[in-house]
């Protein structure tokens, strides 16, 4: 996994709240069976009128952010589906790090799996970033993992907390299924001295 | 004295593998469901790291998200479904993993033929790389989605990293007037604590009218649990549910049952025992619900009206309902019995199952869908279909005008064929109204099984509770 220490970059606004992984990736692009080359299909309904043309009214089309990496967005964004094809999308499209008020659960955990950061912070900070991303031509934003602040030209914005575990897996591109296979004897064990009887699952005839 | 405990608590502390400070737990997966949207890219990367499936004898599969609904005998027209259902039978064989494929008798929707198959049963773990596994909890067992990373994690160690959730207690006292069902209970509750509302907890659903419930009730209800945000649903088993689970092919049989339910008996929480948080509803004060926006907790009464944008708490609720009514082609104000309709979707992991065709086809019988709607009933599985056809439902519903599908996902997220065109209306059985979820421009409104059959003939809502019966 890419690891996750500092990133700098463009802060593109989507002032929207409840943003859910159906607008992010649309279940027809679900029929890929690659996890890259979502990011052309990320947030399509809204990014491309009927005739394939981008949308010039969607927030994320404007010049200014098309080299962004950091997304600034309203309360519970990436509710839904568990379709982990939109933190792919979004990845693909260039975004490693997303600041919202507040997160979808499976969205969050699919962020960490794929080197990518999600960041609570308060609402009234994130309302503040929207208002500099939109009036700001270019404003940057650097998130910084291992102090775990967010900061702007102007000096630090604000703190932000993060599970320890899962930053020093980011911090160090840890592949989680590694880390568990060290427990392996843990798991056999586990297997061994439990005393039930789980219905196995051979296809019936 | 031990310590009281809560149902969820019981299922997680005998499923702790591992647990060390400063590292989320190690939990055990008793059952792993796979499907063919979220599974080839784990597959994949079994192959790229030389890893196997720990455990396919705890690992089933099916085909549903993709499958057409129509025409089963023919092969997948569609190259790019064809290509991921085909992925998913080739990965299956490659890593021993067993499917129900399109050709069995036993395929449908992973929510449904778990329960169906006697695989889902009280006390479990239970996961998916799908959102409604929630639906599981249903008998007892701690079931939730995840994501394709997380389902190729179970692959491989047949764990999951795990921080440990919250807990709520919803509780719906007494019981549910006629006309109210399962699905109004589950959008009442998203409707009140919101979208959001459930983020970081499992919600075990208690009281009186959750007791009543049938089983399958019980799965609609802790179906649309990560509509309100929680990472799980459960409701307490009792003798429904053994009952439920008694004699299905994969349940455990004569003595062996007998000593299931014993241990079986022992899950339900524990007087004493806390929860983080209560919620609590009047069973009798419930009515039916139907949604008006782009997210389920965008609910009414059906007595109720589309509201109006200045009525919102604050200025990211007011924008988000603008945009909702500018999306759903709605004025504030409407009655929702005034809202014309021009397609009925029955079906679904949330409604699709023998009971819901039962309720619709009694709203039905003996009366014509409306020349303006276009309905179809997708059964959520092929022995739903099976049972349906044997108790004649088939015929009600296709006399009414309705068209009669084979088991799938079908258009409660139109992965296949089944879409709704750019501004159509729909009243649909399913669990979410997102924009361009059931087709891109389409609305659709999520409503009861019987609430939908009813709009289906009258071609606008209408409250079940003064239907009356054909004579």
């Amino acid at each position: 996994m890419q690891p996750f220490t500092t990133l700098s970059g463009v802060a593109a606004p989507l002032d929207r709240v409840n943003v859910d992984t159906d607008q992010i990736i649309p279940k027809q692009f679900l029929k890929r069976i690659e996890r890259t080359g979502f990011g052309p299909f990320c947030f399509f309904d809204w990014r491309y009128k009927d005739d394939g043309s981008l949308n010039p009214d969607f927030e994320l089309n404007q010049p200014e952010y098309q080299a962004a990496s950091i997304l600034v967005a309203g309360r519970n964004f990436g509710c839904g589906s568990s379709r982990e094809h939109a933190p792919w999308a979004l990845e693909d499209m260039g975004i490693r790090a997303v600041l919202a008020p507040s997160f979808a659960d499976i969205f969050f955990n699919n962020c960490f799996k794929n080197g990518m950061l999600p960041v609570v912070l308060p609402e009234s900070v994130i309302e503040e970033l929207l208002a500099r991303a939109k009036e700001r031509p270019g404003y940057a934003l650097t998130i910084d993992l291992e102090n775990q602040v967010v900061s702007d030209q102007e000096g630090v914005i604000a703190a932000f907390d993060v599970d320890p575990f899962r930053k020093e897996c980011l911090i160090r591109g840890l592949d989680d299924i590694g880390l568990t296979m060290q427990h392996e004897p843990e798991i056999t064990r586990f297997e061994t001295s439990r005393n039930v009887n789980l219905p196995t699952t051979p296809v019936l005839a | 004295m031990t310590t009281p405990k809560t149902l969820f608590e019981k299922i997680w502390e005998t499923h702790l593998v591992r647990e060390a400070s400063g590292e989320p737990a190690l939990l055990y997966i008793d059952l792993h469901l796979v499907h063919e949207v979220t599974s080839p890219q784990a597959f994949e990367g079994l192959r790229l790291t030389g890893r196997k499936v720990r455990r396919p004898d705890l690992t089933v599969a099916t085909m549903d998200h993709n499958v057409p609904t129509w025409a089963r005998n023919l092969p997948v027209t569609d190259e790019i479904s064809k290509q991921q259902l085909d992925a998913l039978a080739s990965n299956c064989k490659e890593f021993g993993v067993p499917l129900y494929d399109l050709d069995s008798d036993k395929q449908g929707i992973v929510h449904v033929i778990g329960p169906e198959l006697g695989l889902t049963q009280p006390g479990m773990t239970i996961v998916c790389g799908d959102s409604h596994t929630s639906t599981h909890g249903a008998f007892g067992a701690l079931a939730f989605g995840i994501g394709t990373s997380e389902v190729e994690h179970v692959l491989a160690t047949q764990t999951l990293q795990q921080a440990r959730p919250k807990t709520m207690e919803v509780r719906i006292d007494g019981h549910l007037p006629a006309g109210v069902t399962a699905k109004d209970i589950i959008l009442g509750v998203i409707g009140r604590i919101g979208t959001a509302g459930g983020t970081g907890y499992v919600i075990e659903y208690t009281g009186q009218a959750i007791r009543d419930l049938s089983m399958e009730g019980r799965m609609t209800v802790c179906n649309m649990s990560i509509e309100a945000g929680a990472r799980a649903g459960m409701i307490a088993p009792d003798q429904k549910t053994f009952d439920y689970v008694a004699g299905r092919p994969h349940a455990p049989s004569g003595k062996d049952f007998e000593r299931a339910v014993a241990e079986w008996r022992h899950l339900p929480t524990d007087d004493g025992a806390t929860y983080d948080r209560l919620e609590v509803f009047n069973g009798p004060d419930l009515t039916p619900f139907v949604t008006w926006g782009t997210n389920p907790g965008m609910v009414v009464p059906i007595s109720g009206r589309v509201p109006d944008p200045s009525s919102a708490h604050d200025e990211g609720e007011r924008r988000a309902t603008e945009r909702a009514l500018e999306y759903m082609g709605l004025t504030p104000g409407t009655l929702i019995e005034d809202i014309p309709i021009d397609r009925v979707f029955l079906g679904s992991c949330t409604n699709g199952r023998i009971e819901d065709l039962r309720d619709a086809a009694a709203v039905i019988k003996g009366r014509k869908v409306n020349p303006r709607v276009y309905a179809m009933v997708v059964p959520g599985s092929m022995p739903v279909k099976v049972q349906a056809e044997a108790e004649g439902l088939h015929e009600i519903f296709i006399a009414a005008g309705f068209d009669w599908r084979t088991a799938g996902c079908s258009m409660c997220l139109g992965m296949n064929p089944d879409i709704l065109k750019p501004g159509e209306r729909c009243a649909s059985t399913s669990n979410r109204n997102f924009e361009g979820r059931q087709g891109k421009g389409g609305r659709t409104h999520l409503v009861s099984p019987q609430m939908a059959a009813a709009a289906a003939i009258a071609g606008h809502f209408v409250d079940i509770r003064t239907w009356e019966p054909t004579a």
